[in-house]
């Protein structure tokens, strides 16, 4: 499992400077951690967050959007009505809900289709893995600078440690 | 009657007033006619004209105001667009940004869409906005009014909001003529 504080320094070491999002329970411990940082802006819908971290990334910063998968729902349009067509890049720290079907019954559905649902909205995503991360956050910071979209790196339950171990 | 009555003015007119007042300030200005009619009065390279995405020009520049702490950052909004993004008010009104002037012309209808009426004749933005904790809220009518305000909140720590009564009328503006992309990049550079 790799520690909360361990990931914020790590996303900050690639150089992301604006933290933004909506709390889900995995996503815990990141944004506990971003709070004590004093690095986290918090917002009330997802599609808020995303054109937050667009005005952040136009005036300068590096951005990134911390939600549940069930906000791609809500962000959908900003996310490709603004940043795709604007190319006005961020990092989507998406926790995976309902994966493998294991979860509440909210959460099935899009827990089910999210990497085709990505794949769809055409953000290239990642899923992160203890293993792979460096990897998978070095492909993020590049992916970010190449293509100037939104970028998903995909945080399934049990991988970055939440508030309750 | 809609729009409230007695309301003479244009949005294009009162735009046009207030962009006589602003240089080099950073400015999102929301979807649909708002950002054809800006870039016809006078398009400068500090203008973010949105073409999508509906309900987000002041979340857009609360990310900018935010992020720019030393710029003045002004949003021109819509009553459609507020109430679509009203939960960005409370984000506003709770972060306090010193630095952000939203103005919001009113009036009352999807204009872009073809005037279907918005709820804006009975739900008076500027005191959700105040509820929510905006610092300065004023609701203006007339275009003495709209000049003295606006120029009294670019002296003042925000957050303000300006709500302009305006009238139906549309300037016979075009589509916004460059590329997402380009209006990106164009921005970047004015505000750096």
């Amino acid at each position: 499992m790799i520690e909360s504080d361990v990931f914020v320094q790590a996303l900050q070491d690639i150089g992301v400077d604006f933290f933004t999002g909506v709390p889900d329970s995995i996503l815990g411990g990141i944004i506990a951690e971003l709070m004590e940082r004093r690095l986290y802006t918090p917002a009330v819908r997802e599609d808020e967050a995303v054109a937050m971290a667009a005005g952040a990334y136009m005036a300068g910063k590096i951005p990134a959007v911390l939600m549940q998968n069930s906000g791609l729902g809500t962000s959908l349009n900003t996310l490709i009505s603004l940043n795709y067509i604007y190319q006005q890049p961020c990092i989507l720290i998406v926790s995976w809900r309902g994966q493998g079907g294991k979860d509440a019954p909210e959460h099935l559905v899009m827990g089910e289709v999210m990497p085709q649902f990505l794949d769809t909205m055409k953000i290239p995503h990642r899923t992160l893995t203890e293993k792979t991360a460096f990897d998978d956050l070095r492909w993020v910071a590049e992916t970010f600078m190449k293509k100037r979209i939104p970028v998903a790196l995909n945080i399934t339950k049990g991988v970055v440690k939440g508030l309750h171990p | 009657m809609r729009p409230e009555e007695g309301t003479m003015q244009s949005r294009a007119m009162a735009m046009a007033a207030l962009l006589e007042l602003l240089t080099d300030q950073p400015v999102v200005i929301c979807n649909g006619f708002p950002s054809r009619e800006a870039q016809k009065i006078a398009d400068r390279p500090t203008h973010f004209y949105m073409i999508g995405s509906m309900g987000s020009a002041a979340a857009i520049a609360l990310g900018v105001a935010l992020s720019k702490p030393n710029k003045q950052v002004i949003v021109f909004d819509g009553d459609g667009n507020v109430l679509m993004g009203m939960g960005t008010l409370a984000t506003v009104g709770a972060l306090k940004p010193k630095n952000f002037i939203h103005v919001v012309f009113d009036n009352e209808v999807y204009g872009t869409t073809g005037n279907q009426p918005t709820i804006s004749n009975v739900v008076p933005l500027e005191k959700v906005a105040k509820a929510a904790g905006y610092v300065n809220v004023e609701r203006v009518r007339e275009r003495e009014d709209l000049v003295y305000e606006f120029k009294d909140m670019l002296k003042k720590d925000g957050p303000s909001m300006l709500l302009v009564k305006v009238n139906e009328m549309v300037e016979d503006a075009g589509r916004v003529m460059l590329d997402p992309p380009d209006i990106t990049k164009r921005f970047m550079q004015a505000i750096q």
